[in-house]
């Protein structure tokens, strides 16, 4: 019998493999199953909405025939907007912070404050928010609204930063200080830049993550069914318009809150996506 | 030689200089000599011997690893680098650092040398400056039509010559290089060489090299380290002629394990 002849040892092991392969697969097929189905739904149910009127038009009372979600979509760009204005550079400073100074008393707290801030639900956060805010301010507004949002981003987009800043190779900096540059400016010359793609993705993802967060909305942006242009003013927000429409009786609503859930997976994806090729681009 | 003599004459004075690591590792032990001005001084020995921390010493790099504790005194310029009111990134800026591994920035060529320059405050032409610095670094002819592309575009022996070129931009008196050509081609290294050549007139060169032939090629001085310790130091020539040290003797004709 020649060594490469295939013995009964041989074949169990490659019964084995496959078998081991499929258990393996198994999971992943239903996971992408269960997505490939919400998606799905949210598109064959949200689709029936969209039409031109749908971007262009504010909400409607009902019964008024046509109306849209355009103020939401415009609240969700602010709100988000200025969550990310918020919590971006914070988030930065916190990162480099961490990286540089990690020993520090400062990076302990820091840490202490990141996690704890990513224990709480962002249901408490909007409760918060509006007792710091909304109370004293006197209104609901877009900004507090960003601000419940920015809190909620700046653990998952610190944690992210965090990490790519790592992966920038010490060499860089240890060239940076030979020059006899202070090392704050080598931080914001060298260390950031070097890690610019990798924050963009990080910022990127964290926006895709709170776009859909309604809890901490609810006291805060508060929701308004009119173009609302005023950061101190309610604001409207897709995920408020979903939540605000599919609670009530009509078949109408429903379907535009379908509507509004597409656009918001589209959003999303989108992001998600943006992200995904920045990534294929830089590993090339 | 007095003082005064002294400071003409030196480039740097090292004073029993110890250095330890946060270990506890005596990496640099009881080390006191004087680097000439100009011309370039090799430092060489077994690996693992403290070139490199006595390297990173004189401009107090060793500073960026924690816990590591330095004593004895680095006299440049007159002045006790490891001073009480002495501060480190001002050292820098006149004793600069080439390393290893080349290590541009992930910038551009231009960028490269244009932004420390910046930093220290630079007020004439940039353009200039970063001109005279490539040619000085023999780089100009190669790169001129790239200044504005990445130098992680450039090839090794480049990329080594552009970080001697963003270390020259600053006008440093003292160049410190640690193993320069050790991750470079024979034809780079040959270039790094002969740029060092040219160098030496206006810098003064220390340079750690694991290579005796390089040593023997490039260097006015040789100082000769194992296990930390300084043991011989002297012009090259006799340094490979004839060691006082028999330890040197034993390293030069390579019966070190
Ligand atoms: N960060 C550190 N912490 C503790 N010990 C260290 C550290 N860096 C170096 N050492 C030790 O100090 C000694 C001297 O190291 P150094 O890097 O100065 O040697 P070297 O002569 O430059 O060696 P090589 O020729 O391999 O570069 C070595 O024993 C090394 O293991
Ligand atoms: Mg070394």
């Amino acid at each position: 019998m020649g060594a490469f002849d295939h013995d009964e040892g041989y074949r169990l092991r490659v019964r084995k493999n496959a078998a081991f392969t499929w258990l393996v697969l198994l999971p992943s097929l239903l996971v992408l199953a269960i997505l490939a189905v919400i998606v799905l739904t949210v598109f064959l149910k949200g689709v029936k909405a969209l039409n031109p009127r749908f971007f262009l038009e504010t909400q409607k009372p009902f019964g008024d025939p046509g109306g849209g979600i355009a103020n939401g979509i415009v609240g969700s760009v602010m709100v988000l907007g200025i969550a990310a204005l918020v919590s971006v550079p914070l988030s930065i400073l916190a990162a480099l912070h961490l990286v540089e100074k990690s020993s520090s008393f400062l990076s302990t707290l820091l840490r202490l404050v990141v996690d704890s801030l990513q224990g709480i639900p962002s249901i408490v956060i909007g409760v918060v928010i509006y007792a710091w805010m909304v109370v004293s301010l006197g209104s609901f507004s877009a900004f507090s609204g960003g601000i419940a949002l920015a809190l909620i981003m700046i653990p998952t987009v610190t944690t992210s930063i965090q990490e790519v800043l790592l992966l920038v190779p010490a060499s860089y900096m240890e060239a940076a200080i030979s020059l006899g540059v202070p090392r704050w400016r080598a931080s914001l010359g060298i260390l950031l830049p070097a890690a610019k793609s990798g924050i963009l993705n990080g910022v990127g993802l964290g926006i895709a993550r709170i776009s859909g967060e309604t809890a901490p909305l609810l006291f805060t942006a508060f929701g308004n069914p009119f173009m609302n242009l005023n950061a101190a003013k309610p604001t409207g927000a897709i995920p408020l318009i979903i939540y605000e429409y599919i609670k009530s009786p009509y078949a109408d609503w429903h379907e535009k809150a379908w509507g509004a859930a597409l656009i918001l997976v589209a959003f999303v994806f989108a992001l998600n996506m943006a992200v995904g090729a920045r990534k294929t681009d830089k590993s090339r | 030689m007095n003082d005064r003599q002294t400071h003409d004459y030196a480039a740097l004075v090292v004073r029993s200089l110890n250095i330890r690591y946060a270990d506890g590792h005596e990496a640099v032990k009881d080390m006191s000599c004087v680097f000439p001005r100009q011309g370039v001084t090799a430092i060489i020995g077994p690996s693992g011997c403290g070139k490199s921390t006595a390297l990173r010493a004189f401009n107090r790099m060793n500073e960026l690893i924690p816990g590591t504790e330095t004593t004895g005194e680095v006299i440049f310029g007159g002045r006790n680098i490891y001073g009480a009111d002495m501060d480190p990134v001002r050292i820098r800026r006149h004793i600069g650092m080439v390393f290893q591994k080349p290590n541009p920035f992930p910038k551009s060529v231009y960028e490269n040398i244009a932004w420390a320059a910046r930093i220290h405050g630079f007020k004439g032409g940039m353009d200039a400056l970063v001109e005279s610095s490539l040619r000085k670094a023999a780089l100009w002819e190669e790169v001129k039509d790239k200044l504005k592309k990445s130098a992680l575009s450039l090839s090794g022996g480049q990329q080594q010559r552009l970080c001697i070129a963003r270390t020259l931009a600053l006008e440093p008196e003292i160049i410190l290089m640690d193993e320069p050509t050790s991750a470079l081609d024979p034809i780079s290294t040959s270039r790094i060489e002969d740029l060092i050549a040219d160098l030496k007139k206006d810098f003064t060169i220390l340079i750690v090299t694991h290579n005796m032939q390089q040593a023997g090629r490039i260097s006015d001085m040789t100082a000769f380290m194992l296990m930390g310790e300084l043991v011989e130091f002297a012009p090259t020539k006799r340094l490979f002629v004839h060691p006082e040290d028999e330890r040197t003797e034993r390293y030069i004709t390579g019966r070190f394990g």
